[in-house]
């Protein structure tokens, strides 16, 4: 069996086809993996033929800051059928400003292994951060 | 009036990576005018990740990637102004700004950048017929609406154009639970990454509609549903394939023009081919002086790229202020049937040159050649090249002579 994949880990979205032995009607093992201009390319349709991992970014409610939200991303990805599970943790998070980049607001989310870590600064709303 | 060596139009990528590379040329004098109240530009809503692999070797959202540089201007301590929108730029590189907290300021500058970046194309860029209901945004303005003002735009969701921005806020409102029904492109092969497609639609089922387009919009207060017909081969949509589909919003995510008002009233010469101005190699447009990099100049598809054109511009620019000339760039550059928005127009021949274009249609297995004259520059293979993806081959100073127009080609 056969599968084509495009890579999403770098720009070039490189075209990767695959040859799998068949397993029972499922994935079997990978016999040849070939169009991946890089490991990274051969790492990528390893982990989506065994479990798909994706890193989402969105943003978390920030109080008292000069903008209403911060945004965030994953620190690891996570399953893709994780991905709206993770969406409703986050949206309960709200914290005081300032938040700083690089905090993690939460550990280990849902015992996934990844944290939630803030990629904006929002500082107090009146202070002046010229 | 003040005087500096060099004002840059422009906080975001471009301006930030000039800054701290004309800096690091020993340019000090320098100061960055701002309009937004922080620096950063567009990459302050742009959370999502991505950003970097090529300048860092890493992959961040774009409020990181932009802070890396925003902390370095502040350790150098460069001079920036934000809230302060630039008027009017002379020939002569005076500069007229308006700053919410110094009023009207009167600049001279031995270099100006420009570093302005884009704007979205709207409704009234593709003549969209129908009423004029709300819930019609640009992707970039719906962007700066959930990322930066919490402010959902809609629940049942038209994307128009496949557009990287559009992919991407595709996915973004589908994980803010709107319902996006689908992606519709009016050309026969998508406008945006390959990556976007696979990451921001695939993996949430919506489906991308190649040779469709939205050929009216119904709604009186609030957009009610839009008509989307198949179109043939000159673009033109075909009668009887009209499907209606009830929303309430439509996202248009059909291209970036360069914001270049100041550019022109500089008098600088525009290229036809990328709508920014024609520059040579050192990012210099026809008013000496006057340098322009980043989306200002062409619309790039990674920000890596515009940081590393910023830092090749700063390098003619700082010696521009240092020795007060540069090699004078009478040689052409041209481009095939094929290549389109290339960069630059002209150069010197005596100097290293990134020539940047895009293909005007997807090609397999192609050969790009750069000629001069009888010898061929360079020849690269690409297994396959995309409109949605900027090619830049560098050339060097050696492989180059002082005479003869350079061609780029795509033979296959």
């Amino acid at each position: 069996m056969v599968r084509e994949f495009t890579c999403i880990m770098c720009p070039q979205g490189c075209d990767i086809r695959v040859e799998l032995a068949e397993d029972q009607g499922k994935n079997g093992k990978i016999l040849q993996i070939s169009g991946n201009k890089c490991p990274k390319g051969k790492e990528y349709v390893t982990q989506e033929i065994i479990n798909p991992v994706r890193n989402i970014a969105t943003s978390i409610l920030v109080e008292g800051g000069e903008l209403p939200l911060a945004s965030v991303r994953l620190t690891k990805p996570v399953p893709k059928a994780r991905i709206f599970d993770v969406m409703a943790e986050i949206r309960r998070i709200h914290v005081p400003a300032p938040v700083m980049e690089g905090e993690i607001v939460i550990h280990d989310c849902l015992g996934l292994g990844s944290d939630v870590m803030v990629t904006k600064t929002v500082e107090k709303e009146n202070s002046r951060s010229l | 009036m003040k005087q500096v060596d060099v004002v840059i139009i422009g906080g975001g990528p471009a301006g930030l990576a000039a800054a701290i590379q004309l800096y690091q040329k020993g340019v000090t004098n320098i100061l960055i005018l701002e309009r937004e109240k922080k620096l950063g530009g567009i990459l302050r809503q742009c959370i999502h990740d991505g950003f970097g692999l090529t300048r860092f070797g890493e992959t961040l959202s774009g409020p990181e990637y932009a802070s890396r540089f925003v902390r370095q201007v502040e350790e150098l301590k460069i001079p920036y102004l934000t809230d302060t929108t630039v008027l009017e730029l002379t020939r002569e590189r005076m500069v007229y700004a308006s700053s919410a907290v110094h009023g009207f300021l009167e600049i001279q500058a031995k270099a100006v950048v420009l570093a302005m970046g884009c704007r979205e194309r709207t409704r009234g860029a593709i003549s969209i017929p129908g009423t004029r209901p709300s819930g019609v945004y640009t992707a970039g303005v719906a962007q700066a609406y959930i990322n930066l003002k919490n402010k959902m735009v809609g629940k049942e969701v038209i994307i128009l154009g496949s557009g990287d921005i559009g992919m991407i806020m595709a996915r973004r409102m589908t994980l803010e639970g709107a319902h996006v029904q689908g992606v519709f492109e009016i050309q026969p092969y998508p406008s945006g990454l390959p990556r976007n497609i696979e990451q921001c639609l695939h993996d949430y089922q919506i489906p991308l509609y190649l040779s469709h387009s939205v050929t009216e919009i119904k709604g009186t207060d609030r957009l009610e549903s839009v008509v989307i017909s198949q179109v043939d081969e000159h673009l033109n949509p075909i009668p009887g394939t009209e499907k209606e589909y009830p929303c309430d919003t439509l996202i248009l995510s059909v291209g970036l023009i360069p914001e270049n008002e100041l550019t022109w009233m500089a008098g600088a010469r525009e290229d036809q081919g990328t709508k920014g101005a024609a520059v040579d190699e050192f990012y210099q447009t026809t008013v000496p002086g006057i340098f322009a990099a980043g989306n200002v100049l062409h619309v790039h598809d990674l920000v890596d790229f515009v940081s590393l054109e910023a830092e090749r511009l700063a390098d003619g620019a700082a010696r521009f202020v240092q020795e007060g000339d540069l090699p004078g760039s009478g040689l052409k550059v041209q481009g095939d049937g094929m290549v389109g928005q290339l960069v630059p127009t002209r150069f010197s021949g005596q100097e290293d040159v990134t020539v940047s274009f895009r293909v005007r249609r997807p090609v397999k297995n192609c050969t790009i050649m750069i000629c001069q004259g009888e010898k061929t520059v360079k020849q690269v293979k690409r297994a396959k090249a995309l409109p949605a993806e900027m090619i830049q081959i560098p050339l060097r100073a050696a492989d180059l002579k002082q005479e003869g127009d350079l061609e780029v080609k795509v033979v296959w």
